[in-house]
């Protein structure tokens, strides 16, 4: 028999043709089985991309870093107290012990002690007697399996820094604005400036975007006009974003520079160093390039609401608006918040147009109004991630935190909103 | 004439044609304000494309009429240097070129494999958890891509290929992440349209003894092809115009070379670098940005209108 089978493979005698057909079935289904696994597989990949993606924030936003002081903490501390438990006062002493008398009096007429906070006091007794100053940090991963290696190159090349074990993502790194300094480098004004823009953003795309959708959907007939204006959206959701930021440049920051500046309002305390790279310029920008996609997204929850429910209006005797107004937007609610968020979010994480209308130069004050120049949490991550120094790439992993913690916060209100509008669609 | 039922003339029915004056005259003036409100909402986009068609041939005309360059070199030459006037767009064009055909190579076929997979094999459950893993993938600001590019991607190639076969800055890396970045995007044009390739071809295929893989490869995927292509062009516009990862990852500086482990900065990387810095407004290098950004934008644009049009011409095959 095993002979035979042989003799069939290499073709010398015919199988009968049932056999024929089982083999090759077998070599079908082992095909079959062998691409599930490559198509499993290839599954599996995204899973792991994402994973890799995470792993890495992680590794970057702890680990040990190596400081050296110009003052040891330990020799600041006031009868055995450690130095981040000292009341103000005392903390105001232990300036007035360390520095000289014209030093100590010269700070305390520019920013007045008596006047001061604790904290205030505290972060001059870190800038003027701890400075503290990074010399280098390591990863999450290596910090843990190579502390060893790590103890020994700090005693050889930097006998006088301490070895600390830091997370980068703290509440300190949360309050604080930018620093040039990574240990005193915070968000705080990335964060304002990202809250600041998107809400110009929402302000101006929501009602717009819905606006249009409902034009498209309801009113426009099959016109020239509105199958141009038509194409014209789907094309511009696929222009690139930096394209807008271009588009932000010229028209938003130079051309409109008198309305963006805020000099057109009489807004502007100094005009001579106002320009329009401010906030309001960048909420319209990213307002523009999120347009597209909010339209798109509300024409398709407009086009899901059944046909029954705008016959039902007009039955009663309603006119258009009032049957959109009482019949479709309450129906088509959910979908058009979840689908402006989802675009609003995508608008939360874009640096590039950013970038490219200016917001990136060096800004350490907090965003006051649509007037104010300001910094973008993707900006800080992009301009961190950008230098060399494996500090600031630490704090670039912080700062990726607390944006993907902004954007699931963002996900989960359009997730709320849905929900509740969800049930009052159903009452009506 | 007495009047109708005996009423006083305040409760009279209203004529037909008193009734619809009143109409016209309470509610249709309003109605006509809120269409015209909603008109322009509609036309804003209308004036979006105008201004960037305006602002990117304006600028870029200025570029041309300067004297430092000219068309004929900014189309053929291979040095971009600003800082000797040499304006040749090729070193930009072709790292382009090299970062989106990488991603493509990775993005394409992992996105077919995975549409395939969540379309024709995967269980509700397996759905139910890997869908909106991608998804997660898919709202990831592009600028943490990059990060991930420049801290884990590239030392992953310097360990595995050698430092001194791959730069610190390499379009590889930005390529591969870019790659990541888009496979959920063309994985969930795929999977829509293989779903919508009507029930009986699937059932047909089945019917006649295939295995899923065959009834998957030789029936569904051509089937869906047009929908497929869709996906692989829109994919290519966004890896051309994709920016922070290759801002990032890819290098600072132009160079004209396909080598994909050397440093060659983009065209969307060079507008960041040059826009990131202090600009002065009337330089050559602020009108060069808007040269470089029509070339994107006719690029992107064109692909755009190609998949709408691959996927107009080939829906109708089953409406």
């Amino acid at each position: 028999m095993s002979e035979r089978h042989a003799a069939e493979r290499t073709g010398e005698i015919a199988p009968p043709a049932l056999e024929r057909f089982d083999i090759r079935a077998r070599v079908r289904r082992r095909a079959a089985w062998g691409m599930q696994l490559v198509f499993l597989g290839s599954t599996l990949f995204g899973v792991l991309a994402l994973s890799a993606l995470l792993y890495n924030i992680f590794n970057g936003a702890f680990g040990l870093r190596a400081v050296e002081y110009k003052n040891p903490p330990e020799a600041l501390a006031v009868e055995g107290i450690p130095l981040e438990e000292l009341s103000k006062e005392e903390l105001v002493s232990v300036l007035q012990a360390n520095l000289s008398r014209g030093a100590f009096n010269k700070l305390d007429g520019e920013m007045g002690f008596a006047a001061s906070s604790r904290d205030q006091v505290y972060s001059v007794v870190v800038e003027r007697l701890l400075k503290p100053k990074v010399v280098k940090s390591w990863k999450l991963v290596e910090s843990l399996t190579q502390r060893g290696e790590i103890e020994a190159f700090v005693a050889q090349q930097a006998p006088g820094a301490r070895l600390e074990f830091v997370s980068w993502l703290d509440w300190r790194f949360v309050t604080s604005p930018q620093s040039s300094e990574p240990m005193r480098a915070g968000v705080r004004s990335a964060i304002l400036g990202s809250l600041l823009t998107i809400s110009i953003t929402i302000l101006i795309a929501f009602p717009i975007g819905v606006g249009a959708a409902i034009y498209l959907e309801e009113y426009a007939g099959d016109s020239p006009i509105n199958r141009v204006i038509q194409t014209n959206i789907n094309n511009l959701a696929g222009v690139p974003s930096i394209i807008y930021g271009m588009l932000g440049l010229a028209i938003f920051v130079r051309l409109l520079e008198p309305v963006t500046s805020g000099a057109l309002f009489g807004l502007v305390d100094d005009p001579t160093t106002a320009n329009g790279r401010t906030v309001l310029a960048a909420g319209l920008t990213l307002a523009l390039l999120v347009l597209p996609l909010v339209i798109i997204n509300a024409q398709e929850a407009i086009r899901a609401v059944p046909n029954s429910l705008r016959q039902a209006g007009f039955g009663l005797g309603g006119t258009k608006w009032q049957t959109i107004r009482s019949h479709v937007l309450p129906t088509a609610m959910p979908g058009i918040l979840t689908g402006t968020i989802l675009a609003v979010s995508r608008a939360f994480g874009e640096t590039a147009p950013l970038v490219v209308i200016g917001a990136s130069t060096y800004i350490s004050s907090d965003p006051t109004g649509p007037f104010s120049k300001f910094t973008a949490l993707p900006i800080q991550v992009y301009q961190w991630t950008a230098r060399p120094q494996d500090e600031f790439r630490n704090l670039a992993a912080a700062a990726i935190i607390v944006l993907l913690i902004l954007l699931l916060a963002l996900n989960t209100t359009a997730v709320i909103l849905r929900n509740r509008y969800g049930r009052q669609g159903e009452l009506l | 004439m007495e009047s109708t039922l005996g009423l006083p003339s305040s409760q009279q029915p209203l004529s037909l044609e008193e009734a619809e004056s009143r109409l016209r005259r309470s509610r249709r003036t309003g109605e006509g304000f809120i269409r015209g409100f909603l008109f322009i909402s509609a036309t804003i986009s209308i004036l979006t494309t105008i201004g960037i068609v305006f602002v990117l041939v304006r600028e870029s005309l200025l570029f041309f009429r300067s004297p430092a360059v000219t068309m004929l070199e900014f189309l053929t030459g291979t040095q971009w240097q600003p800082h000797i006037e040499a304006f040749g767009i090729w070193p930009l064009l072709t790292s382009t070129l090299v970062t989106s055909t990488i991603a493509m190579l990775v993005a394409l076929p992992l996105g077919i494999a995975v549409a395939i997979y969540l379309s024709e094999y995967a269980s509700r459950r397996a759905r139910s958890i890997i869908k909106p893993v991608l998804e997660v993938l898919a709202g990831i600001p592009t600028v943490v891509f990059g990060y991930f590019a420049l801290t884990f991607m590239t030392p992953l190639l310097r360990g595995v290929l050698g430092r001194d076969t791959v730069e610190i800055y390499n379009t590889a890396s930005a390529g591969i992440v870019i790659g990541i970045l888009i496979l959920p995007l063309i994985s969930s044009m795929c999977e829509d349209a293989l779903s919508a390739v009507p029930r009986s071809l699937r059932e047909a295929g089945l019917s006649v003894g295939t295995t899923r893989l065959e009834t998957a490869l030789r029936v569904l995927v051509p089937a869906a092809f047009s929908g497929i292509m869709a996906a692989f062009i829109v994919g290519i516009s966004r890896a051309i115009g994709e920016t922070m990862v290759v801002a990032l990852a890819a290098g600072a500086g132009p160079a004209f070379t396909l080598n994909p482990f050397r440093g060659a900065e983009t065209m969307t990387g060079h507008i960041v670098r040059i826009s990131g810095g202090d600009l002065s407004y009337d330089s050559i290098d602020y009108d060069s940005i808007f040269a470089i950004g029509l070339m994107l934008f006719l690029l992107t644009l064109m692909l755009n209108i190609i998949s709408q049009a691959v996927v107009r011409r080939y829906r109708e095959k089953y409406e």
